[in-house]
């Protein structure tokens, strides 16, 4: 193999011959979801890689456009569904914030621990998945127990362990209970313990340092033109992040350091979402214990609020209230705004650009996803690397393909 | 820390603004603010000068880029919107950029070359609504496949779509 190829990806056209090409995906354990690359290989390393995206476009974006802003969320909670609570969070800041609405403590404190549980499901999910394409099965096994409970939390406190749909405009559901809050506080307890052994296994396993670490390397620069958000760009340098730099929820009462690395490799992105799940428990511990009592579903909220359903069975008034959040010609009247606002989800920022037309549904509903952006620095990332650091590559980055196609 | 942000953000966008005039002479600068929000529209003609002249202003990251169908919007004369969610990394500063677009030519110079981040978006609105980014170093669509026919998230694209699901073809390992 003639050594001048490291250096020089792009080769003239006679130079070309030796090259193969593969198809990797749209099914293959690695990308988890569909998405498929066109891999241009000079023996084992990769030249080039063109991915093609859009196995799982759904036309959510349009169905944004019909279905009103608490209708929506059962959508939203489907893009990324590794962490589908964190979008309904993301969505229904946007709506509030467009709409001019201001929560409750308690709500945002249920939301705030929420949004760091989802944080913590993410991370599991991500590092567990890549060490188990990268071979390793025991960490994966150790992560999803915990994501388990995660599960068994979000289940307790909606009814649903997947698609919880459970922020409302203005509220919540349901208000959470007693035994959901030693549950999370159980789960927080034993968190540092499976923390403890995962790290050990995954961080200081030889093997995974030697595969993720000077793999895949993101400069600063790239990392701001391309416009990587979240422990992607942390793990670059770029030491922003949207929970202290634009508080939103309860995050100005908490104390909690953002996480950043210089590094840009694999290693770095995964070593700045191992340091997150530390902070992530921090603060929910500390709402946990400032956890506030009162109403969930904000006064202001008026007619986009959802009424206790025991006031919708029985009483007139919670009953036209109910009838009034939900009948489209009865509905309380947005602006005739835009408004871009955005969250810091697991992944990255999570923003939703709405466009209001006076009414109560969206007249234009658009995501800004985190993982397009990123994938759209995969060819970037995987050039000069082995093909076999295309997994750890995917995996560092957390790429979730119904997110990226919606 | 949050009062400190909201005290600085005022001064900071005003000095952003009178930079932007400093380096835009003779373009038509229309701001508006909604929820502390700033926003601002610009001529489509002069499209890559604006968007060089935010980048010079410090906006180094494109957050997002997105376009918006007027159709069925109410008391607006243009028919589609670009939308540009630009970001100062360091200060954190905000601005949307948004410019007009009308049919027949609804072509406008990428911003590939100002924040190369654009490229995905460029061509998930192209896919969408059917706005041509002329300079885009890969055009052609994101999501759809490439024989697709219409822009589905124009407001006069059914929501049911126009049969292409139920007309898609089939190939069968046989004819592979």
């Amino acid at each position: 193999m003639p050594l001048e190829l490291l250096d020089s990806p792009d080769l003239d056209e006679n130079k070309r011959e030796g090259l193969w090409t593969l198809n990797f995906g749209p099914q293959h354990p690695a990308t988890h979801t569909t998405l498929r690359l066109v891999l241009q290989l000079d023996g084992e390393m990769v030249i080039d890689a063109e991915p093609d995206i859009g196995f799982l476009h759904s036309g959510f974006e349009k169905l944004g456009e019909v279905l009103d802003f608490n209708q929506y969320v059962t959508i939203v909670d489907r893009m990324n569904y590794v962490s589908p609570m964190a979008n309904e969070i993301a969505w229904h800041h946007a709506v509030e914030k467009l709409l001019g609405i201001e929560l409750t403590p308690r709500c945002k404190y249920i939301r705030t621990i929420f949004a760091e549980l989802m944080r913590l499901h993410d991370h599991l999910l991500c590092l567990g998945t890549c060490v188990l394409d990268l071979g390793g099965a025991t960490a994966f096994m150790y992560a999803f127990n915990e994501r388990e409970t995660i599960y068994e939390i979000c289940e307790r406190a909606s009814g649903q362990r997947f698609h919880t749909s459970y922020t409302r405009v203005g509220g919540l559901l349901y208000d959470v209970t007693d035994d959901w809050v030693k549950m999370v506080k159980d789960f927080v307890r034993n968190f540092p313990r499976v923390y403890r052994d995962f790290s050990g296994m995954v961080m200081k396993n030889r093997i995974f340092v030697e595969r993720t670490r000077d793999v895949g390397v993101l400069s600063r620069e790239e990392a701001i033109a391309g416009g990587a958000t979240g422990p992607t760009a942390r793990a670059s340098g770029v030491a922003r992040d949207l929970r202290r730099d634009e508080p939103y929820l309860a995050y100005d009462d908490f104390d909690f350091d953002v996480c950043a690395s210089q590094g840009g490799d694999c290693y770095a992105r995964f070593q700045v979402r191992m340091m997150e799940m530390v902070e992530s428990v921090k603060i929910i511990e500390q709402a946990l214990d400032k956890l506030p009592k009162g109403p969930v579903f904000a006064g202001d909220a008026g007619k986009a609020g959802m009424p206790d359903k025991k006031e919708v069975y029985r009483s007139i008034e919670g009953l036209i209230h109910h009838f009034e959040s939900v009948m489209p010609n009865r509905q309380m009247a947005g602006p005739k705004e835009s408004i871009y606002a955005a969250t810091e989800s697991p992944n990255g920022e999570l923003g939703y650009y709405i466009v209001g037309d006076g009414s109560f549904r969206a007249y234009r509903a658009r995501t800004r996803p985190p993982s397009v952006l990123h994938f759209a620095l995969f060819s970037k990332l995987i050039r000069g690397c082995m093909l076999s650091d295309v997994a750890a590559v995917l995996g560092s980055i957390n790429i979730i393909a119904a997110e990226l196609d919606r | 820390m949050a009062n400190e942000t909201t005290d600085s953000k005022p001064t900071e966008i005003e000095t952003v603004k009178s930079r932007l005039v400093e380096l835009l002479p003779g373009v038509a600068l229309e701001w508006s603010e909604f929820r502390g929000q700033t926003r601002v529209v610009f001529a489509s003609g002069e499209l890559l000068r604006c968007l060089n002249a935010f980048k010079a202003a410090g906006f180094d990251q494109l957050t997002d880029l997105t376009a918006v169908d007027l159709l069925e919007y109410g008391n607006v004369d243009d028919r589609f919107e670009v939308v540009y969610c630009l970001l100062n990394v360091d200060s954190g500063l905000r601005l949307i950029a948004k410019t007009h677009l009308n049919e027949p030519d609804l072509t406008i110079p990428s911003a590939t070359s100002v924040w190369f981040g654009a490229d995905w978006l460029e061509r998930e609105v192209y896919d969408m609504y059917g706005i041509i980014f002329a300079g885009h170093p890969n055009f052609k669509r994101l999501l759809l496949p490439d024989d697709f026919q219409s822009f589905p998230l124009r407001k006069d694209y059914p929501v049911k779509g126009r049969g292409e699901r139920h007309n898609f073809p089939i190939v069968t390992r046989a004819e592979s």
